[in-house]
């Protein structure tokens, strides 16, 4: 099974604190790969401005690296930090690991004009530019993420091993929230771009679990005909888009996500305040829903984490913390190993129809249930 | 040898096993009851007395001689008009077992007769291919279980309705929701439809018990089935009920039955379920609908509007409108403006290459509530036989093209595909619907199997009974004669529909379950389909499996 880790806090950590924690939950998990996403970003060599977009992936040969720096020049991108990573490495399987890359860019005057729209456009492109140049040539460039305080570390092995490869212990890159997935390399071959999280445009997500109504989602966002809605190496990568979709194309509030991908049942719609538009919603949006079994972790731009359960909940997931620091795993001991000073008690397993909110302020959870009044307002 | 002038035979001339069904009888059992020939609909029996020899040998007298006796007994004709349909309604009457139909297993000279006084053959049924077809062979193969516990078909929750209308963009629905534009209407219901059989078509015992039925899958059983009524309307009390919403009502191109329709909008208590407006049946594609004079009861001729016991034969096309385009556009939108566009509107065509172009115009029409493809395995009450066998398009391909077309447009919510023809022909029609929906559809409808399953419908694809077109059905399905359909029970109809759709509900549960679908129908879900033809798996887009 996948292994899912979610830790965000006031005060920033270290990555490798997320991969011990992940140690905890090993059990039934073949290691074959470990995704890493990092918001609330922190180099202890440079005094990052969170407004600066950074590149995060890995060049697989000398000349990849040549094409990812002109590319990125063409497009008027001025380099303000490259992070050197300590390799060690004989600790990662794969061989072909030229450089990975993480460094953050000033992006192009020009842009100043531009409405913010059009620059997360332009951003989305830039990646997926780079990510389809790599994929002309052999596949000797992957770019997991341009986005500004977003860092994204993705790699085929065991997570401590990977941890350990990049000296991720060192605390040089330390940030305030940081999503780590453990993959089972389950139904669709191992491929880089398979690891979770899955990223768009600030948007990502973490799933465990098997999503069984993947193909029929991914042809539908497939005929948005959106850039940004493709690759699907993963069955788990439709969690995001449709996430980003709720809330980027459609701009509906994030309590609208839920709805769309576990709508309510027909007698709970017909008791619900605004059950007219929900049923809606679901009519619209029906080629969305999920049939899990999974668990849906995911974060926001402004350090929002959330979690949800498919309908039939049949998967494990746990949130728990205290003021200031809180974590979400799929296993309870994962919660346990990241936030030890916690009253345990108060943990807490959400059910079909919730959504947890843990808010940028970190103070106390929000639960939302589905059966809630749903704020019509922010819609019309 | 005897003269040929003395021998009465013709060149149309047929004896018993020129015949495709035989009629076995045992004198020993028989006790000259007369129940086999007055429930014969073919009179293809009859009593007959033949003088019988007797030989007689006195050894001691070393005489011999013959004595004769007259021999009572049942016989079989050998002309077309009376030859045996195989229904074995004789064998259902008979109290001692003595008479029985036996398939002739040799080829047989009828079909060369099927065209006596220039007529060609006309007939019910379906196309008389038998054997397992296409969708009997598609697996369900692709099993949540790598990480999953599947799901448990009687313990777990299931949703398992589909959309019928069209739905929005989610986009333009909440820009519509904010300006209070017009929402399209949908209805919520169970995936399999029974499919347009007329109230002509059908006898009105036969009519009555299906629609019982479905009221009772609605409203006690929870199962929202919805049938339509093809094309001659619909009985007045059942348009001023409230059963209407179960109701989907069928205009076709005679618009026999819409005069009084329209006159009963006013008194309706509910809307209808959906309007269909039929361009195009698989069965029989490029003909209308053929109600022959003996239906035309006087019932039937008062729903319809015509004088009794004439031949109510519809147009090929919608004589008044131009071009199938102008036609679709142009009555989908008039009817949806009778109804208050509270009513989904649809057009049912048949199956055929040229799909596609109707789709993409329904795409265009705000109107346009799904469409409804009918595959040349439907059946019918009435047509030509070369059209039944040889006229369409098999509707798995046909479903998936309109459905791949729709998903190259992001459009495959928004107009949602129903299927039809030949669904459960060798009974499979939960394994057949599914398939179908899997493959793109929203839904299907089923007609014949409806028949077989809830009236017991004797007709096969081998030429057994499909005498609907005749109004001689002997069960009562197909008949406007009262002394026919009096011998089917509307109530026992009402509790084999109930019974068919409890088993096509748990069997739909039982399909999905291994496959951890459970929250949505899998309209789409391609990779759950495998099939061991390696064209088949190509031109349908699913895995090949051996
Ligand atoms: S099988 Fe039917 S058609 Fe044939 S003899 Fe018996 S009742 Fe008549
Ligand atoms: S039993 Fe009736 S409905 Fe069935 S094939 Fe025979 S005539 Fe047609």
């Amino acid at each position: 099974m996948c292994r899912l880790a979610l830790k965000t806090a006031i005060e920033p950590f270290s990555p490798y604190e997320v991969l011990t924690a992940m140690e905890a939950m090993q059990e039934g998990y073949d290691g074959s790969g470990l995704g890493l996403l990092l918001r609330g970003l922190n180099f202890d060599d440079f005094k990052y401005d969170s407004k600066n977009p950074v590149l995060s992936g890995i060049a697989h040969s000398e000349a990849a690296w040549q094409r990812l720096n002109s590319i990125m020049e063409q497009r008027g991108y001025e380099l303000q930090y490259d992070h050197k990573f300590e390799t060690i490495p004989s600790l990662v399987e794969a061989k072909d690991r030229y450089r990975y890359f993480l460094r953050v860019y000033k992006m192009p005057a020009a842009f100043a004009e531009k409405s913010t729209e059009e620059i997360e456009d332009e951003l989305m492109l830039t990646r997926l530019f780079l990510r389809a140049n790599g994929e002309e040539n052999g596949n000797d460039l992957t770019a997991f993420s341009f986005w500004p305080d977003v860092a994204t570390i993705k790699e085929v092995g065991w997570p401590l091993d990977i941890g350990n490869a990049l000296t991720l212990h060192d605390n040089r890159i330390t940030s305030r929230v940081c999503m780590a997935q453990g993959r089972q390399n389950t139904n669709y071959g191992i491929n880089l771009y398979a690891c979770h999280p899955f990223f768009i445009q600030g948007i990502a997500t973490m799933t465990n679990g098997e999503n069984t109504a993947f193909v029929p989602i991914r042809d539908w966002l497939l005929g948005k005909h959106y850039p940004g809605y493709m690759g699907y190496q993963s069955d788990s990568e439709v969690f995001a888009h449709i996430l980003h979709y709720t809330l980027k194309q459609l701009k509906l509030p994030l309590q609208a996500y839920k709805h769309i991908i576990t709508p309510l049942k027909n007698a709970e719609l017909d008791k619900h305040p605004q059950g007219v538009f929900l049923r809606g919603l679901r009519d619209v949006c029906r080629r969305l829903i999920i049939d899990g079994p999974n668990a849906v972790i995911g974060t926001l731009p402004d350090e929002t984490c959330l979690l949800v359960m498919d309908h039939k909940k049949m998967r494990p997931a746990t949130v728990g913390g205290r003021d200031g620091a809180w974590a979400i795993a799929s296993e309870m001991c994962g919660v346990a190993a990241m936030i030890p000073d916690r009253d345990p008690s108060l943990d807490f397993q959400p059910m079909r129809e919730h959504t947890i909110i843990v808010p940028p302020d970190r103070k106390e959870l929000t639960i939302w249930s589905q059966l809630d009044p749903y704020p019509l307002a922010q819609v019309a | 040898m005897v003269s040929a002038r003395s021998v009465s035979v013709g060149p149309s001339s047929l004896s018993y096993t020129d015949l495709p069904w035989i009629i076995q009888h045992r004198e020993d059992r028989c006790t000259l009851c007369g129940h086999c020939t007055a429930v014969c609909p073919k009179e293809a029996i009859y009593l007959a007395y033949r003088r019988q020899r007797m030989p007689k040998l006195d050894v001691l007298k070393k005489s011999r001689g013959n004595e004769y006796r007259t021999f009572v007994g049942i016989r079989q004709k050998t002309n077309m008009a009376n030859a045996c349909i195989g229904c074995s309604m004789c064998s259902m009457v008979c109290p001692n077992e003595a008479i029985m139909p036996v398939p002739n297993t040799n080829e047989h000279r009828t079909l060369f007769f099927h065209n006596q006084k220039g007529q060609p053959q006309t007939r019910g049924g379906r196309r008389n291919v038998s054997g397992p077809n296409l969708l009997d062979r598609i697996m369900f193969n692709r099993i949540s279980m790598l990480t999953d516990p599947a799901l448990d078909a009687g313990r777990h929750e299931f949703n398992l309705t589909t959309t019928l209308g069209r739905t929005l963009a989610p986009e333009e629905f909440l820009k519509r929701q904010r300006e209070g534009g017009w929402i399209p209407p949908t209805r919520e219901i169970f995936p399999f439809v029974i499919g347009s059989m007329s109230f002509g078509a059908l006898s009105p015992n036969m009519w009555l018990g299906l629609l019982q039925g479905v009221a009772y899958c609605n409203e006690v059983l929870g199962i929202p089935v919805v049938m339509c009524t093809g094309e001659g309307g619909c009985p007045p009390w059942v348009l001023k009920s409230p059963y209407l919403k179960y109701i989907v009502l069928q205009i076709a191109s005679g618009y026999f039955g819409w005069d009084e329709i329209i006159r009963a909008i006013p008194e309706m208590q509910c809307d209808p379920a959906a309007i269909e407006i039929k361009y195009g049946q698989g069965a029989k594609p490029g003909d209308g609908g053929l109600l022959m004079w003996f239906k035309v009861s006087k019932l039937i001729a008062r729903l319809r509007g015509v004088p009794e016991g004439v031949d109510l034969p519809s147009p090929p096309v919608h004589q008044t409108l131009y071009s199938i385009e102008e036609s679709v556009m142009k009555m989908i939108q008039t009817m949806s403006t009778a109804f208050g566009h509270k009513v989904p509107v649809y057009p049912k065509i048949s199956a055929s290459t040229s799909a596609k172009s109707v789709l993409n115009n329904l795409v265009r029409n705000p109107y346009a509530g799904g469409l409804l493809i009918d595959g040349i395995d439907g059946g019918t009450g009435a047509a030509y036989n070369v059209s039944m066998d040889a006229t369409g398009h098999p509707i798995a391909s046909n479903v998936r093209e309109c459905y791949l077309d729709l998903v190259a447009q992001g459009k495959q919510n928004e107009i949602p595909i129903f299927a039809a023809g030949g669904i459960g022909k060798n009974g499979n029609v939960t394994q057949n619907g599914m398939a179908l929906i899997m493959l793109g559809a929203s839904g299907v409808h089923i007609g014949k199997y409806i028949m077989q399953s809830v009236a017991g419908c004797l007709g096969n694809e081998k030429s057994r009974c499909n005498v609907c077109n005749v109004g001689i059905c002997p069960k009562g399905i197909t008949s406007q004669n009262p002394k026919l359909y009096r011998r089917l029970d509307p109530d026992l109809v009402a509790e084999r529909v109930s019974e068919v759709f409890m088993s096509i509900s748990t069997e739909a549960k039982k399909i999905m379950a291994p496959l951890g679908r459970s929250q949505s129908l899998p309209v789409g879900m391609s990779d759950a389909l495998g099939i061991s033809d390696k064209d088949a798996a190509d031109r349908l887009g699913i895995k090949y499996v051996c």
